[in-house]
């Protein structure tokens, strides 16, 4: 009786405490505590373009994956990609509030009233050419093996990025990526494990799996190429150039898809960056619709 | 030439029962290897079963406002919810699995309507007013119900609701903090949170169930240690508890009779319409046609996955 009556007790003083809250409901400043001086030589445009490049494609491949929640093969799986989803949009968080600490707002702020966060502001009142994400994360989803294969692929790319990100010459990044490493490594592998599962399967899995990957594999055409700002912000030790990871990533690929049974496509030809540069195909445009109505439809609105 | 046995005799059914009528009497629980008549295992069945399928399917109304959260902030909250849910679901199809019941054939009973589910997730949810409102009302009138099952005499079962209420207490506050927000907020705002209100109230009045007089089965629960309270008491606890939130809140239940008595302690309040209840209980609500076809759709259209693990699990003995 006793138990029952204390959860009660703490159920009635419904408007308790910021510690009662669960996670979540207090990150009002998420940078709070972390320097975020420019480093010297640093262009803050160019650090808060780069911050929107990981920031949007963490953003758009959280949306996709949030829309397999009520619709996954199994209840585990439910909850793992419903974690992976969080654990992207919190990197997406992070990296939209520093771009915005560092000014780097675009035409948002005029869109959005002041008492919407910078977060906020660059997720729901950019237009799709301002976003910085690549083709590869605003991809549909397809079935249940390209949703694998793409996930595989970007938590692979960003794996590698992040792991050398934690030595950027800037304290908000490299804090970011010494966090987001071990979320990554499990996306990777998480990913991974069901390509060997799907690869490895039943006919049926091994055609949809190959399929999956033959459909994701065109998307890595402009992933290795640096823009103009991360050559400059690599050079400066504050970035990565994408085309530093291209050999680990390759090798991982190459590993995971032979254990899997399945046939490496031929890598695409390098073509110069489009997602990067604000060039997007449709699919961008209907997931930000999805994703920005509503905060649109209210815009003093506060949440 | 037989060799003398040492077969032990078969324990008495008489015995077990009155062992098993001990152990209820004493409070103390029942696990998944003891004796127990069929009645309460069938009874804990349906019960679990019932519980595991309002999880899954109460993910989808506010599933439905994942996409379109209006703050990354709201997104991130929503989302942990939703995946909590699935974990209760998760742990209550394990409970019921300690029973000799299977995930998969649970499932589908549910897509096959043999089982229900609580009938207030076959309203729809129109507004993101309605995520706090299902927190704050639906979760509340969810934990005065499995409060008490954090004692049910069912071990597996018990221990399972005691962190089941603990995170739908996080949620509960999670709603009734969006609605606070939202109060502040503008004044359509403010019009949705009361809206919202308007629709939910009633619907999470009947999630108590019948009224005590036409509830059949809760007398032989109730002496299994299965359900600690009728539901009219739960009820009216119910009531008592979301009066002075909503004068907190700021919004009006929407019940003219709604008043409380200085005589009992207790809040007055209007009739229920049972026979809207009995209607989407029978699967005539807004939205029951919709959660069954996503249901049946997530088992269907992903089912070449779920084949293609059993077969590589085989192949590789994992």
């Amino acid at each position: 009786m006793a138990h029952e009556e204390t959860v009660y007790e703490a159920l009635d003083h419904a408007s308790g405490g910021e510690g009662h809250w669960a996670f979540g409901t207090g990150f009002d400043e998420p940078l709070a505590g972390v320097d975020t001086t420019v480093p010297d030589g640093v262009d803050p445009v160019d650090l808060g373009t780069y911050c929107l490049m990981l920031g949007d494609d963490a953003l758009v491949l959280a949306q996709r994956l949030t829309q397999w929640v009520t619709a996954a093969p199994e209840l585990e799986e439910e909850v793992a990609i419903a974690n992976v989803a969080l654990d992207l949009l919190g990197q997406a968080r992070l990296l939209l509030a520093r771009a915005g600490s560092v000014g780097v707002l675009g035409r948002s702020r005029s869109r959005a009233t002041a008492s919407i966060p910078d977060e906020d502001a660059l997720a729901y009142f950019r237009e799709p050419d301002e976003f910085r994400s690549t083709a590869l994360v605003a991809a549909p989803n397809g079935d249940f093996a390209r949703t694998m294969a793409r996930l595989l692929v970007a938590a692979t790319i960003r794996l590698a990025v992040f792991a050398r990100l934690r030595e950027s010459r800037d304290s908000v990044l490299a804090a970011i990526a010494a966090k987001g490493v071990n979320e990554l490594t499990y996306h990777r592998d998480h990913a991974g494990r069901w390509l060997l599962r799907l690869g490895d399967g039943t006919a049926e899995s091994h055609r949809r799996a190959q399929d999956g990957v033959d459909t994701v594999w065109p998307l890595l055409a402009d992933v290795f190429t640096p823009t103009d700002v991360e050559t400059r912000l690599t050079a400066a030790g504050v970035a990565v150039d994408p085309a530093t990871v291209r050999a680990e990533v390759q090798a991982v690929l190459g590993e995971v898809l032979g254990r899997a049974t399945l046939r490496l496509p031929d890598w695409p030809a390098d073509t110069a960056p489009r997602g990067r540069a604000g060039e997007h195909g449709p699919e961008l445009g209907d997931l930000l619709a999805d994703l920005q109505g509503l905060a649109r439809q209210h815009p003093a609105a506060t949440w | 030439m037989s060799a003398p046995t040492l077969q032990r005799p078969a324990p008495d059914e008489a015995d077990l029962q009155r062992h098993f009528d001990a152990v209820i009497a004493a409070e103390h629980r029942i696990e998944p290897r003891d004796w127990m008549p069929d009645g309460y295992r069938r009874t804990l069945i349906r019960q679990i079963a019932q519980h595991a399928h309002s999880e899954i399917i109460g993910m989808q109304p506010e599933g439905d406002w994942l996409l379109a959260a209006p703050s990354l902030r709201r997104k991130a909250i929503l989302l942990a919810k939703v995946q909590d849910e699935a974990g209760h679901g998760m742990y209550l199809y394990s409970a019921a699995e300690t029973l000799g019941a299977d995930r998969a054939d649970l499932t589908d009973k549910l897509i096959e309507r043999k089982q229900k589910y609580s009938s207030i997730f076959n309203y729809p949810t129109l507004t993101y007013a309605d995520v706090g409102v299902i927190g704050w009302l639906v979760d509340g009138a969810a934990i005065c119900n499995q409060v008490p099952l954090c004692r049910s005499s069912y071990g597996p079962y018990a221990r399972a609701m005691i962190r089941i209420c603990k995170e739908e207490s996080f949620h509960q506050r999670q709603g009734y903090e969006l609605l606070m927000t939202m109060m502040r907020g503008t004044p359509e705002q403010r019009a949705m949170v009361q809206d919202a209100v308007d629709r939910w109230w009633w619907p999470s009045l009947m999630m108590f169930g019948p009224p005590d007089a036409d509830s059949p089965n809760s007398a032989q629960s109730m002496a299994w240690g299965i359900k600690r309270h009728s539901n009219d008491e739960l009820r009216q606890r119910y009531v008592d508890m979301s009066v002075p939130q909503a004068e907190v809140l700021g919004v009006t239940l929407p019940d003219p009779d709604l008043e409380y008595d200085p005589a009992t302690g207790h809040h007055r309040f209007g009739a229920i319409d049972w026979d809207e209840f009995q209607r989407v209980l029978a699967g005539d609500g807004p939205a029951n046609a919709e959660r069954i076809r996503r249901r049946r759709a997530a088992r269907d259209d992903n089912a070449w996955v779920v084949e293609a693990a059993t077969a590589y699990a085989s192949k590789h003995g994992s």
